[in-house]
């Protein structure tokens, strides 16, 4: 199966967002990640390839060892995308302060 | 620098917490969204109804600089606590979104400070995300239009 993981599919689960906030302190092998968990190493496997898969992590071969490295740029994509959401309220609420402001001095 | 507005979203729930502090007293907040001529100057849009009390309701129309409607909202209101809180739901006309519940929460931080914390509840997850992606879809959009206009130019 090799499907295009969806980021936020990818994010969803409490599982791999833990995974993800380990990995972001420091770099860790899989053995490392899943001594944290008390879900079965290959479960573990999997939450680690879906998100290789969809670019939230990535791996790097240091010797015998394989190392998990978070990827921040793609996270801060997961965050922009919310962005024009925000800044759409944020401009309303903007517009409300000021709006009331004038009627503050107009008083 | 901390951003005044803040969004709260958690992945696969169905909905969303909407947070902003004005440097406006409480009861001038309250009145923003109370007074009819005032929330047609900040929402831009054309208010026909808003009845301010509990079963009571509203109706928004919002045209564009050609005077043709391109958008008609309205809603119930569910509870109303002058000043503190304003319980409603929202619903677009002839959109394919259902209609959603709104809980509008108001209190003071200081004399003349004051929070607002929106908390929004959509019928599914799909739909609060399709919601959350359209300003983004939008301005993707206008980066394309941007981007055929020099396009355009070039030819």
């Amino acid at each position: 199966m090799n499907l295009r993981r969806d980021v936020f599919q990818a994010i969803a689960d409490p599982t791999r967002r833990a995974i993800l906030m380990l990995v972001a302190s420091q770099s860790m092998t899989a053995g490392a990640i899943a001594s944290n968990f008390d879900t079965a190493r290959p479960t573990v496997s999997k939450h680690l390839q879906i998100l290789i898969e969809c670019e939230l992590l990535e791996q790097e071969q240091n010797g015998r060892e394989i190392y998990y490295h978070f990827n921040a740029k793609k996270m801060k994509e997961v965050a922009d995308f919310i962005e024009p959401f925000r800044k759409m309220w944020d401009d309303r609420f903007n517009k409300l302060e000021t709006v009331m402001k004038n009627y503050q001095s107009n008083k | 620098m901390e951003q005044k507005t803040k969004i709260h979203t958690e992945e696969g729930k169905q909905d969303l917490v909407i947070t902003r502090e004005f440097d406006l007293p409480l009861e001038l907040l309250f009145k923003a969204y109370t007074v009819p001529d005032i929330v047609e100057q900040w929402m831009g849009t054309k208010v026909l109804k808003l009845e301010n009390k509990k079963h009571g309701g509203y109706q928004f129309e919002t045209s564009d600089a050609q005077g043709n409607v391109v958008l008609q909202a309205n809603g119930a209101i569910h509870e109303f606590v002058t000043d503190r809180k304003i319980t409603r739901t929202f619903e677009m006309e002839n959109v394919p979104f259902d209609v959603q519940l709104e809980f509008l929460e108001f209190e003071p931080l200081t004399d003349d400070r004051s929070k607002l914390t929106m908390h929004v509840i959509y019928r599914s997850a799909v739909l609060r995300d399709q919601q959350l992606k359209l300003p983004f879809a939008y301005g993707i959009n206008m980066a394309h239009d941007r981007l055929q206009e020099v396009v355009n130019k070039l030819r």
